[in-house]
């Protein structure tokens, strides 16, 4: 081994430990726990597949995971297609000196407490809330409508607000990178404005796309906050399912079990996804 | 068209934190329309309790430490990352990461089950901090990354060739030119881990941080407004915090001499 | 070429001594096994395409690289596990690496702060560096507020304040425009007069070696195919790849039966005319340079051999000519540059026209 090579992993030595203490350690744990059962205060720990059968037949757990995955999914689409035009316009129509500014008018809200903005989207969904009395006051609607919160949609809405930035950026990233030259070859080579951005940019932006999917994927399908606050019953998610099995109902093997199934079902879409996106891209990395 | 959408969508970005300060001046203990006229006395309402200001002094307790420890522990990971080649260098940067991209509610229930079940320790400010700093470190890493990738390397070698050890050109090189990253990272942290809420909630003993503290508070709408006072004043110290971060970062940049390519993440 | 001055300078001894240097990256192997002396007080250069291998060595000599095999020798001292910050020897860094948050000064007197000696002492060194490298009177300034040609002064300064025995410059002059380039390479040459410290410069520019060594070693993956004096290399290149990529020079089939060789274009001359060979045996190659052939305006006589030919290709630069001539019985082109004379006409494509040549010119490699 060279001295590079020891330096390297002297290093890495302290952070690593703490992540193998710290995270992958804990995973391990989890997963052990989602193999034994729970009798009110004890634990048994013969292992059994028990909760993994469970959790895939019993039409609660299913449908919660369905919702879940049907919710992530929404918004993830939701958000990247709500963040392209805007990504694209920052970096194609601002000046490159404003560029940091606009990021920076773009990530703010991000950095405001999550938990009062779910609160305050609660204010505006509600029912006497923002929306509701500008559509009275403007005479579209008569009585304050009832669908805007405690559903799925209300979760929706939310979560696209909440993942924005995380959407935005990785585009704008893959949006810099693209050769401005290469754009004006597309439209020297005769192709219009708009097949150029279809055969020329939008490829080239791929990567970007593929990593704000993933980026707001994974974390939505384990958010909690925002299908307990706004969600109501018809909103509810797999995390807050997690939750009520560890703190509520005191079943921590069924809530590990639950959270190994949603950690692997994430995975497998995840891979998928970048896997679809590499076959469209015609075999490019 | 495109500019209209664009306006448009930071409405939509902007529209809950524009109805803090409107509510944390209303005079009226529902927050809801129609407004009731102005009133500061939720400000002051903030001033006298205790418990919020508990809350925060564990916030801040919190905040700080882990910032601290995940900045230490990012240096080491970035500058093994960018520096050096090692086996296994993938897979370990890799894990040190991986709590980017893993849902908030797997660390926390993870943390739980070894904690409270294997352990059986309890439940205190140390805990949150411990996983705050598993959570902060891949954001320090990231920045870091970036200081040590504009970091030439002939600085280091000018410095040996010039007669000083690894230690001393550690000292009096390589720090001072990432010290622009390092602010930020602290400043990055700090802001995350003061705004973590779920491995907070799971996490924490008897001594709530503040989003706790919020959490509770969201169910007895009485102390609402104060919470919107209390809110629109994290608002004000986070964009100060952040643009403070920026202008720091950028200072760095102009120092070493590298061209702007735009924000922290 | 001042032959003299460079006698008078260099001792015999070497001051370093490369044996056997071998050095791997992984699989890739960047010194192959050098010899290689360099004298004391020399202006000495590392000559060859990117990748050749001559920034490894220069890195090498400084202690950055561990060498895979072999021995280097500095002063007399094996150099093995005697680190960068031991070593006698100093680096001005391609990147000029000049430390960013720290003042002129403070760069210059940075290598300064473990030796021996009060401030004002110090202080005085700096100044004297300074003032070396025309850069009085800069001392408070920032380092980033510095123009390329200043980073470069201060990187000079900053190492030669030390007093090493070797100066190693990494492609010193690259970042410099064409002009600033010009003016450093005569203060470089200066400079060393005046101090005397052996340089040792890596460089990719043919013309930059030549102007400054006094000896030059051009290496090719990782060898050294040719160490000589910047003249010595021009006329008498060991090899043709060395010939190629020092200037210009024209190429032409050769064949050799005894001890005399007959060149498409030229004819038949005595090898022992010749002003040198690599190769004396069956087919092989003559070379001669633009400039040791003219092309003969009516009037003019030829001193010595001549041959016919047809222009090709003419290419104007004001003071100078170059014409493309094809040979009769050649098959390729050979140029030849011309100055031009006020008063002659400039060739036009098509011309039939003389070439009068010397066999002294030519050299004959494999």
């Amino acid at each position: 081994m060279t001295q590079d090579s020891r330096r390297g992993l002297a290093l890495v030595a302290p952070p690593l430990g703490y992540a193998v203490a710290l995270l992958a350690g804990p995973l391990l744990a989890i997963f052990l726990f989602s193999f034994w059962t729970q009798d009110y205060l004890t634990i048994d720990r013969t292992p059994t597949l028990g909760n993994y059968r469970e959790a895939l037949s019993d039409p609660i757990y299913r449908t919660i995971m369905l919702r879940s995955l049907w919710i992530s999914a929404t918004v993830t689409i939701v958000t990247v297609i709500l963040a392209f035009p805007v990504a694209y316009y920052v970096s194609f129509r601002i000046r490159p000196d404003r560029k940091s500014f606009w990021l920076f008018l773009i990530t703010i809200p991000f950095w405001t407490s999550y938990l009062l903005r779910i609160f305050l989207w609660k204010v505006i969904l509600g029912y006497n809330g923002v929306m509701n009395s500008g559509l009275i006051g403007l005479r579209i609607i008569d009585e304050p409508l009832t669908a805007l919160l405690y559903n799925a949609n209300a979760v929706i809405i939310t979560l696209s607000h909440a993942f924005a930035p995380f959407a935005i950026l990785p585009i704008f990233v893959a949006l810099e990178k693209i050769d401005r030259a290469l754009l004006e070859a597309g439209r020297d080579l005769g192709e219009s404005a708009a097949t150029t951005f279809l055969r020329v940019t939008l490829p080239l932006a791929m990567p970007g796309v593929v990593a704000a999917l993933l980026i707001v994927f994974i974390p939505t399908v384990g958010d909690y906050v925002t299908p307990a606050q706004v969600g109501g019953s018809g909103g509810q998610m797999i995390a807050n399912m997690i939750q009520t099995q560890f703190l509520g109902l005191n079943n921590a093997p069924m809530g590990a079990t639950l959270a190994v199934i949603a950690m692997v079902l994430v995975t497998i879409i995840s891979l998928a996804t970048v896997w679809l996106a590499r076959r469209l891209a015609g075999g490019r990395t | 068209m495109l500019r209209a959408y664009v306006f448009l969508f930071l409405a939509f970005l902007y529209a809950p934190i524009l109805l803090l300060p409107v509510f944390a001046f209303n005079d009226g203990t529902v927050i809801a329309f129609p407004l009731n006229g102005f009133t500061t006395r939720w400000f002051s309402e903030m001033t006298r309790s205790r418990e919020l200001h508990a809350a925060l002094a564990n916030s801040l307790t919190v905040a700080a430490a882990a910032s601290i420890l995940s900045v230490l522990l990012g240096l080491a990971a970035a500058r093994a990352n960018v520096r050096y080649r090692f086996p296994g260098k993938a897979a370990a940067m890799g894990l040190i990461m991986l709590p980017l991209v893993l849902p908030e509610i797997i660390v926390a229930t993870s943390l739980l089950v070894v904690v409270v079940r294997f352990f059986e320790w309890p439940l205190t400010l140390w805990t949150v901090t411990a996983a705050h700093v598993l959570i902060c470190t891949p954001f320090a890493v990231a920045i870091l990354n970036a200081s040590f990738q504009a970091l030439d390397p002939a600085m280091e070698e000018a410095a040996i060739d010039l007669g000083e050890n690894r230690a001393s050109t550690f000292r009096l090189i390589t720090l001072p030119l990432v010290m622009p990253g390092i602010v930020a990272a602290l400043l990055i942290s700090f802001t995350i881990s003061l705004d973590e809420f779920i491995i907070a909630f799971f996490l924490t003993g008897s001594d709530p941080t503040l989003p706790v503290y919020i959490w509770s508070l969201l169910r007895f709408p009485k102390l609402l407004p104060v919470i919107m006072a209390l809110g629109t004043i994290l608002v004000i110290l986070s964009v100060l915090i952040l643009a403070l971060a920026e202008w720091n970062r950028r200072r760095g940049l102009a120092r070493a001499g590298v061209k702007d390519t735009g924000g922290f993440l | 070429m001042t032959e003299t001055r460079r006698a008078a300078r260099t001792g015999d001894d070497p001051l370093i001594r490369l044996r056997g240097v071998d050095k791997h990256f992984g699989d890739y192997h960047a010194l192959r096994g050098l010899d290689l002396d360099i004298r004391a007080g020399e202006f000495f250069s590392l000559l060859g395409p990117s990748g050749c291998g001559k920034t490894t060595l220069l890195r090498v000599i400084a202690g950055f690289e561990d060498v895979s095999a072999g021995t280097v020798t500095l002063d007399g001292r094996d150099m093995h596990g005697v680190s960068a910050n031991k070593r006698p020897t100093n680096m001005v860094f391609q990147s000029y690496a000049i430390f960013p948050h720290l003042s002129v000064e403070q760069n210059v007197g940075f290598g300064l702060r473990k030796l021996d000696g009060t401030k004002a002492e110090k202080a005085a060194r700096v100044a004297e560096a300074l003032e070396m490298v025309g850069l009085a009177g800069y001392g408070a300034r920032a380092a980033h507020a510095l123009s390329g040609g200043q980073r470069q002064r201060v990187a000079l300064a900053r190492a030669l304040v030390l007093r090493p025995k070797v100066l190693l410059l990494d492609e010193p002059l690259s970042a410099l425009d064409k002009k600033m380039r010009e003016q450093m390479q005569v203060e470089l040459i200066r400079l060393q007069r005046q101090v005397g410290i052996t340089f040792i410069l890596v460089t990719h520019d043919q013309e930059e070696a030549l102007v400054m060594s006094d000896r030059i070693a051009v290496m090719f993956e990782g060898e050294i195919a040719q160490v000589a004096e910047a003249e010595a290399l021009y006329r008498r290149p060991a090899s043709r790849r060395v010939a190629e990529f020092i200037g210009v020079m024209n190429f032409l089939p050769a064949r050799v039966s005894g001890d005399v060789v007959a060149v498409a274009g030229l004819g038949e001359m005595r090898i022992d005319a010749l002003q040198s060979t690599a190769h004396a045996d069956g087919d092989s190659v003559a070379g001669f340079r633009p400039e040791t052939a003219t092309l003969l305006f009516p009037g003019q006589e030829a001193s010595d051999r001549v041959a016919d030919g047809i222009v090709q290709e003419v290419v104007y630069y004001g003071d100078m000519t170059y014409y493309d001539v094809m040979l009769d019985g050649a098959e390729t082109a050979v140029r030849i540059s011309m100055r031009n004379v006020f008063g002659r006409p400039v060739l036009e494509i098509g011309t039939r026209t003389r070439l009068a040549w010397s066999p002294g010119a030519v050299t004959l490699f494999r």
